[in-house]
């Protein structure tokens, strides 16, 4: 079937453009301007470390057929380096690929402007092989992984694997790294709104890659009927994913007129967002109604739940448990009420007659999703902070992390120091602006 | 000779350049700054957070004139950047000892 592979291979490259750029500029403009290099090289980085452990033993343990302990993960070692993998299976390998990249890289939003680039970089690989993978084993292995197993639960492009799992490790890193220097006294505003604007639309344009390329009914071998199921549940899933994300940035603007008196640009970013997370688990289980019911309820109520770190003391700088696990709660249990047997996922939820059945899944995957990769992140969190430790100087992170770590600045500005030419230039070195 | 300073709102300096181009004024110096006077900076919220933005944008005109057209320069300023709301900003004027142009070496009245 021509057109399924030509449509993954695109789908793969936009999922691929979620992380770099579109990630790193929806975080970049939301953080200071003395670390928004920092927080953009988090996603770059990730997208180099997560996806060569991906082809290492990523795809062997999420989705080898060597299950281990009753379906908790795949025998890492079965199909490690892609050994005894096909060449015709490689776009299934990137595609997936891409989902442990961006899930990976989104949990860099909750601690920004902070953390050394060298304990990332170790976190990386330890938090894909302990939660993701498994976690994906589990949802996306259809009938043998633990959670789709024992609860029937629906999660088409991974609300649990992808949003709740990066959100609980967003809170979990956040606590135990702990808060900015000055988090709640200094002000600490988005520097350049316009990139996070370029970043949240670009993210949604990604994401047509994300939940229309999750093909999770039609298997690609085709025949007639598989031909049609491809038609239809991706035209589901392409109008499910827009509708809701329209009503989500309503709903987040809605909210936020209400509380704080005026509807904001980054309000209609992060509801943009807030919108597709909570779509991602549902895009194939509800219609239209569903689709927009959820995105509105998850726009108003993220725009409200980020509001809550600042009572909390939570320094989640970008909001990753805000919009990430609140949303990706949301839909994945919104489902259990949404739910339609007209929808490709075919399961009746409570308010289309299924009764409390889908519900009582939704809600038991969320929750072990959430327990899973709530211990084993506390476990690695911690594992780096006695060992190599988390946090740069705090004269550093005061100075700024883009210069302490990587030894650039992101903007020439009037008031950084320059030098010109090189330092064998014949009249010394010349430091303007050393004393300004 | 009299160094004339000027904190203004942005949005008022074209009138402001045009007024003082038209009575002969021929060179100044714009920078742009911020600051804060009796208004206050004001509030900008970004996901549920509010800040106090103590620093509102002005730009800032330096002039050195001779002692004679002070009282002009001050008055075509305060006229052309007048709004009559808060937030107009300031104008006031320093003795300045020495001006020497650098092209020339000229010196202090030759030089303004």
């Amino acid at each position: 079937m021509d057109g399924y592979y030509a449509w993954m291979i695109v789908a793969t490259a936009l999922v691929l453009m979620m992380t770099t750029p579109a990630l790193a500029l929806f975080y970049g403009g939301m953080s200071r301007s003395k670390s928004v290099l920092n927080m953009m090289m988090m996603s770059y980085v990730a997208m180099a470390v997560v996806g060569l452990v991906y082809v290492l033993w990523g795809w062997s343990m999420s989705f080898g057929s060597q299950d281990q302990l009753g379906g908790l993960f795949a025998n890492p070692f079965e199909l490690f380096g892609l050994d005894g993998v096909g060449a015709g299976g490689y776009i299934a390998v990137m595609f997936q690929m891409t989902f442990a990249v961006i899930t990976a890289a989104l949990i860099s939003g909750a601690i920004a402007d902070r953390v050394k680039l060298s304990a990332w970089i170790v976190f990386l690989p330890l938090w894909v092989t302990f939660s993701y993978f498994p976690i994906a084993h589990m949802v996306w292995s259809t009938g043998v992984g633990f959670i789709s197993k024992h609860f029937a639960a629906q999660d088409y492009a991974g609300g649990t694997v992808v949003h709740i799992n990066a959100g609980v490790a967003g809170l979990v890193l956040a606590l135990v790294i702990g808060k900015r220097v000055g988090f709640g006294r200094e002000p600490m505003r988005p520097h350049n709104l316009t990139l996070t604007m370029v970043g949240a639309g670009l993210l949604w344009f990604g994401w047509y890659g994300f939940n229309v390329g999750s093909l999770v009914f039609a298997a690609g071998d085709g025949g007639p009927k598989d031909v049609a199921q491809f038609m239809t549940e991706t035209g589901v899933t392409f109008l499910n994913t827009t509708v809701a994300t329209m009503a989500a940035m309503l709903g987040w603007l809605a909210v936020e007129r209400l509380i704080h008196g005026k509807a904001t640009s980054l309000g209609a970013a992060s509801g943009i967002v807030a919108g597709l997370v909570a779509i991602t688990p549902s895009c194939g289980a509800v219609e239209l109604p569903g689709a927009i019911a959820i995105g509105a309820v998850a726009g108003g109520a993220c725009a409200w739940a980020v509001g809550l770190k600042y009572r909390l003391g939570l320094d989640d700088s970008m909001d990753v448990v805000g919009v990430h696990l609140v949303g990706g709660i949301l839909g994945t249990v919104l489902i259990g009420l949404f739910s339609s047997s007209d929808a490709p996922g075919g399961i009746d939820g409570l308010l289309y007659g299924g009764g409390l059945g889908s519900l009582g899944d939704q809600i038991a995957a969320a929750g072990f999703a959430i327990v899973w990769s709530g211990v084993v992140t506390t476990l690695i969190a911690f594992a780096i902070r006695y060992t190599i430790g988390w946090r740069i100087d705090e004269e550093d992170e005061v100075e700024g992390i883009d210069f302490a770590e990587h030894g650039e600045t992101a903007y020439d500005l009037a008031t950084s120091t320059s030098r010109f030419g090189s330092s064998s230039s014949p009249t010394g070195v010349l430091k303007e602006g050393v004393n300004a | 000779m009299k160094l004339v300073t000027a904190v203004l709102k942005p949005h008022k300096w074209e009138e402001v350049r045009e007024a003082l181009e038209t009575f002969g004024v021929t060179g100044m110096t714009v920078s742009e700054v911020s600051g804060y006077g009796r208004q206050k900076g004001h509030t900008e919220v970004y996901r549920g957070a509010e800040y106090d933005v103590a620093l509102v944008p002005k730009i800032r005109i330096d002039i050195v004139v001779d002692d004679t057209e002070v009282a002009d320069v001050t008055d075509i300023i305060v006229k052309a950047a007048q709004t009559g709301r808060i937030g107009d900003g300031k104008v006031w004027v320093s003795t300045v000892e020495r001006v020497i142009r650098v092209r020339t070496g000229e010196r202090d009245e030759a030089a303004v």
